[in-house]
């Protein structure tokens, strides 16, 4: 059987997504078996447009508050209304560094599983077509936690 | 005695590209190539010093041969 890793993304900063593609694409040209596990804050890099399907007033709220898709994702610091996200994609382009978009690239081509978490998505008023294209049907913790007892590297990012 | 020269099918060049692409186009370019070929990398991240020894034995790929000039790696990686 394949050796497994899996991520927990749950911060849905793009700091932090780069982190976690770094780690599953590198993995995955290890030869192991990735799992990407979205909860929570972690959902926005898996949107498709700005809207969920959520009706509740909250998760309108919600839905305006998100980031609209992987693009535009907020900074864990220096944020900066903005201004810093924008600034560090500049930086990383200007020092060939990886970008969100490469490294995803790279982890659909590497077979990266994406799996979003059934309970954020009820949370957030989020379908699964709300999502791109090659993301699976969303699983609760049971599936998160048997493939993290399968797996020799589980992280929380 | 006599060395066995690595002669490379394929090349590599990763130059400018930093962590991870290095590997994860290594990866990439092996996948087309027969076992016991040789593809030569070469990279100047500072860090592929360290991942290329790392990626060849998590993957069992064998690293035959590596030189430095210049801050420029060359890796000689022989397909499992």
């Amino acid at each position: 059987m394949k050796e497994k890793m899996t991520i927990i993304f749950f911060s849905g900063t793009m700091d932090k997504a780069v982190a976690a593609l770094i780690l599953a694409t590198t993995a995955a040209s290890m030869g192991m078996e990735v799992t990407v596990f979205f909860t929570f804050w972690g959902l926005g890099f898996l949107k498709k447009g700005r809207k969920f399907a959520g009706k509740n007033l909250f998760q309108r709220m919600l839905e305006i508050m998100l980031p609209k898709n992987r693009n535009s994702l907020p900074l864990t610091c220096f944020n900066m209304m903005g201004m810093g996200p924008w600034m560090m994609e500049k930086l990383m382009k200007q020092t060939r560094t990886p970008g969100i978009e490469e490294l995803f690239g790279l982890a659909k081509e590497l077979k990266v599983r994406l799996v979003p978490c059934s309970t954020s998505c009820g949370v957030m008023g989020a379908d699964r077509e709300n999502f791109i294209d090659g993301v699976e049907e969303p699983a609760g913790a049971a599936f998160y936690l048997k493939e993290a007892k399968e797996a020799k590297i589980n992280l929380f990012i | 005695m006599q060395i066995d020269e690595p002669t490379e099918k394929r090349l590599l060049d990763c130059t400018g590209f930093f962590c991870p692409l290095p590997v994860v186009k290594t990866k990439l370019a092996l996948e087309s190539m027969k076992s016991g070929e040789v593809l030569k990398v070469t990279a100047d991240d500072p860090g592929a010093k360290k991942d290329f020894p790392a990626w060849c034995s998590a993957t069992g790929n064998g690293l035959i041969r590596t030189e430095e000039r210049d801050g420029t790696f060359v890796f000689y990686i022989r397909k499992k």
